[in-house]
């Protein structure tokens, strides 16, 4: 279905509060015409993986910035495929560029540095999404 | 026969007086090449004199420089406590405390939530054992410490007091500030436990407190720092920490407090951003609208609760990931605005903040940054240096204009109550919808290429990936921490923990009573920070944000 909106789910992972940055990539997301579905702060892996069901999410975002994605991505890759999930994994926020290879090979399907423009936010989002409809 | 002064004259004259018997600091004031100089220029009111436009103190920097107080923390208290005597010897003067994510919001390490976080972007503490690691070897009757915490702020207040207390140094003679500011938490940095109602008890309480026993302690930090952080003008920085003070003006005043009494222990923190003049316009605007509501509005009639001491911090947020090195320059001008507005004590950011917690090298560089602006620009000779400038006078107007625009606002939300008001705004999502729409509003400008941000969307050659040395938080800190709290627990009289918890459940469900004894109690016993929040949580509930983009 071509016609079909692109639905984005959109949640801060754990205790880490700083929310300006995934605020701001929802309305981007928006702006180039998503659907985005935002959970807000202090979720868990269950909460995220239950919405992302429920919302037929095509793609979950999650933004980090307590040096936490290390633990907390690969967490979250075993929380979607325990689910019997198939669905890309984006994760943004203060990725050191040394930490971006350890969190792929972990399973995240693609990670959103500081810095990143409006454009490449959608292309990166765009890109993950085609990853799955590729397989 | 003498002339008759002019109201300038008389100012002045007063001035004098004061900045005549003030003792100063044993350097020449005068420039590189050797001119002297005069500790102000231009008209009154003169620092020191009310509304305080142009400074707190008559002589300002010729007396006492700011203090020069680095925020740090990390890994475990040990590591911390390394950090913290390192600062020390390099001439720091104050300390400052940046805990873990856990501990910020009431958990302990061995939490569920905790996991990932531990030791991450702060040390962690979990009970007094930590507390007493983190200060060893320090003398706190002699070091003023600044702990930023704010949802448990009680309990780590009463930890600070208990590890005071067994190296025999009493409550009174400790000097501090605890963040304790609850209101910024919902409007911005979001590190809350309970609702705002409950939060509002417990501070009130921890305000009594120290007023009783702490007369050297500053209870709440009212912080615009962390609503700027997350993306709000420097207006609406000013507007809503001013507009928070007032709510705990207000709150405390109902609780019977009396306004000059804790008035005067009340301090600020603010953010000092990249616009130098909009800065210097808001640090003067803070002391000249802060005076004149807790005076005229608040019935204050001593000198020192009218004064806004405000703490500045450089911006995190405009530090960038890309070319690093060069958010040196950036720090170095927000450190010149914070001093040209004529903050208490400054911190400066590192230059790899962007990318993780600074490295020891990076931080010791943020130092030297401010010794730079306090010993060699000369900045520091003559108070307020840029009072009567035409452009600084205006931009001073136009942000209290702006600034009491939003206090109409939240008036008009709480029917001529401030606090009420706040209430509201938190609760109609009004401080974060503002926010929120002014970041958004920022980002397209930088997006469209209508901002430049150097390094990030021009001038953008030069970056190198590979050549970065970032501060790494072991695993081992995690494992280290959760053995460390597991061994408390089994060797500490769970008996006496059990008693003091429910002893602060009781004392929590009635609002006469003062919280703080009893959370003293609960640490002194080894009680943890996660039994101690969730002893209050049965009484107060928990609040949670409503998710809006």
């Amino acid at each position: 279905m071509a016609d079909k909106k692109i639905r984005i789910l959109l949640a801060k992972l754990g205790l880490d509060g700083h929310d300006r940055g995934i605020k701001i990539v929802a309305r981007i997301l928006r702006d180039a015409g998503m659907e985005v579905i935002y959970l807000g702060l202090r979720q868990t892996t269950g909460s995220i993986v239950a919405a992302a069901e429920e919302e037929d999410a095509d793609a979950i975002g999650l933004s980090m910035h307590n040096a936490g994605h290390l633990t907390l991505g690969p967490k979250m890759v075993d929380a979607i495929s325990g689910a019997g999930l198939d669905i890309p994994l984006v994760i943004g926020g203060i990725v050191p560029d040394e930490d971006v290879a350890d969190l792929l090979s972990s399973g995240v399907t693609s990670v959103i540095g500081p810095g990143a423009s409006a454009e490449e936010v959608v292309a990166i989002v765009n890109g993950a999404i085609a990853t799955r409809e590729r397989k | 026969m003498t002339e008759e002064k002019s109201p300038n004259e008389k100012l002045k004259a007063a001035w004098s007086e004061q900045y005549n018997s003030a003792n100063l600091r044993d350097v020449p004031f005068e420039t590189m090449s050797g001119v002297p100089v005069d500790p102000v220029y231009g008209d009154g009111p003169y620092p020191g004199q009310y509304p305080y436009t142009r400074g707190i103190y008559p002589s300002m920097y010729r007396s006492r420089l700011w203090t020069m107080r680095m925020f740090a923390g990390f890994g475990t208290a040990e590591d911390t406590n390394l950090r913290f005597k390192e600062l020390l010897r390099n001439g720091g003067t104050g300390l400052s405390t940046a805990f873990d994510m856990p501990t910020l919001m009431g958990r302990d390490s061995d939490s569920e939530w905790a996991l990932g976080e531990v030791g991450r972007a702060g040390v962690a503490i979990d009970t007094l054992a930590d507390m007493e690691d983190l200060f060893a070897g320090i003398d706190l009757a002699k070091v003023s410490t600044s702990m930023t915490i704010n949802g448990p702020a009680a309990t780590l207040l009463a930890m600070y007091v208990a590890v005071a207390e067994k190296d025999g140094v009493s409550a009174s003679q400790l000097a501090g500030t605890i963040q304790n500011d609850i209101l910024k938490e919902y409007q911005a940095q979001k590190e809350y436990i309970y609702p705002p109602r409950p939060s509002m008890r417990i501070i009130t309480d921890m305000v009594k407190y120290t007023t009783a026993e702490m007369p050297k302690w500053h209870p709440v930090s009212i912080s615009g720092y962390h609503i700027r952080e997350a993306g709000s003008t420097a207006a609406q920085e000013l507007a809503f920490t001013l507009a928070n003070g007032f709510a705990y003006v207000e709150a405390a005043i109902a609780a019977g407090q009396n306004v000059d009494e804790f008035g005067r222990r009340l301090s600020f923190f603010f953010n000092s951003h990249s616009d130098f003049f909009e800065e210097i316009g808001k640090f003067r605007a803070a002391r000249r609208i802060w005076a004149r509501w807790m005076k005229e509005r608040y019935g204050a009639s001593d000198e020192r609760a009218m004064l806004c001491r405000f703490h500045t911090q450089t911006a995190g947020v405009s530090l960038t990931a890309q070319q690093p090195e060069i958010n040196i320059a950036r720090v170095g001008i927000q450190a010149l605005a914070a001093a040209l507005g004529g903050t208490q004590s400054l911190h400066t950011d590192s230059f790899d903040e962007a990318l993780a917690l600074p490295t020891e090298d990076a931080a010791r560089i943020a130092l030297r940054t401010q010794q730079i602006v306090a010993h060699e620009t000369g900045a520091t000779n003559v108070a307020d240096p840029l009072g009567g400038a035409p452009y600084v006078e205006w931009m001073t107007d136009e942000m209290e204009r702006q600034a009491e625009e939003i206090f109409s606002h939240l008036e008009d939300l709480g029917n001529g109550s401030i606090l009420e008001g706040t209430y509201e705004g938190i609760e109609n999502g009004y401080f974060v919808g503002e926010i929120a729409d002014a970041a958004y509003r920022f980002e397209r400008e930088v997006n469209a290429g209508q901002r430049i941000i150097v390094g990030v969307n021009e001038f953008t050659e030069g970056d190198d990936p590979d050549g970065r040395n970032l501060l790494r938080i072991s695993a081992e800190t995690e494992d280290y921490q959760l053995k460390r709290l597991q061994d408390i627990k089994l060797r500490r009289n769970q008996k006496d923990v059990d008693l003091s918890l429910k002893e602060i459940t009781e004392v929590a469900s009635d609002p006469a009573r003062n919280l703080m004894p009893a959370i003293i109690d609960a640490v002194k016993v080894y009680a943890t920070e996660e039994e101690i929040s969730d002893s209050m949580t049965k009484e107060f509930g928990t609040y949670v944000e409503k998710a809006i983009v």
